[in-house]
């Protein structure tokens, strides 16, 4: 049944991240990568990570990807008038990409397996919040503070960025 | 329970496709899209490992990922919007002038 699950969820992952890839209209790139993004969190949930489930739907899903459609509507981009590669620059990203994917597979194939985990049984409580709040506001409370510097950095960086130049645009 | 090898088999082909996508398309916002790609990649095989090796910390290390990827985004997207304004397009090969 899990791997039924498994196999179905990596089919809609890789189908929808390769239509991401080749959909000419920008919008439908971002409702791939949506798609592919669900699956994921399947994936997660798979593996007894629920927080980190509804985390990515909500980061992922909810922030970032309305983000990129706010962008396309604000450039106004939907449209399919994208200057393309020549067919040779599309052949040889092809062929480096799928170099690289032979490169992984083929390092990581004749690796040794790790030791299972000493406790043998995975315990479901691993991913929950409670355990994943622990582990956060002990070992890593340092980080998780530098975290929220840079989150502050980058709002302040976006506004002076993104902020309109009077004296150019009069 | 999935063995391992299989979330390995399946990002690494998920990294993959993010890297063609680089280098495949010209529309710089799309070329963003595949960055995430690749990211979610990685995160996937770090909580298949913090799974099989029952260790929190991985799960702990997505979550900064996360936040990164999302400060990244943002500060990205804005940089596009100026470009845009600039060059009146999102073509990655206008940008070839910030080479002089």
């Amino acid at each position: 049944m899990i791997t039924n699950l498994f196999y179905f969820l990596s089919f809609v992952a890789v189908l929808s991240a390769l239509m991401v890839v080749f959909s000419r209209n920008p919008v439908y790139s971002v409702l791939y990568l949506i798609i592919t993004f669900f699956a994921i969190a399947g994936h997660y949930v798979l593996m007894q990570a629920e927080f980190l489930a509804v985390v990515h739907v909500i980061v992922y899903a909810g922030a970032i990807m309305v983000l990129f459609l706010y962008v396309i509507m604000l450039l106004n981009l939907n449209r399919e008038s994208e200057p393309h590669k020549s067919n040779i620059l599309k052949f040889a990203a092809a062929i480096c990409s799928g170099l690289l994917l032979v490169v992984l597979v083929g390092s990581l194939r004749g690796t040794e397996l790790l030791k299972h985990s000493e406790a043998g049984e995975v315990s479901s409580t691993m991913g929950g919040v409670k355990n994943l709040g622990k582990v956060l506001f002990t070992d890593f409370l340092f980080p998780f503070e530098i975290a929220s510097v840079l989150l502050l950095a980058a709002m302040v960086g976006v506004v002076m960025l993104a902020k309109a130049e009077k004296k150019t645009n009069l | 329970m999935v063995p391992i090898e299989y979330y390995l088999w399946l990002s690494a082909t998920l990294f993959s496709i993010g890297v063609l996508g680089v280098l495949y398309r010209r529309n710089a916002i799309v070329i963003f899209m595949c960055i995430e790609l690749m990211l979610n990649a990685v995160n996937l095989v770090m909580v298949a490992f913090s799974n099989y090796l029952n260790d929190p910390a991985g799960q702990v290390f997505v979550f900064f990922i996360m936040a990164v990827a999302a400060a990244e985004v943002a500060v990205g997207l804005a940089i596009l919007v100026m470009t845009f304004r600039n060059t009146k397009s999102t073509d990655i090969n206008m940008l070839n002038r910030l080479k002089w």
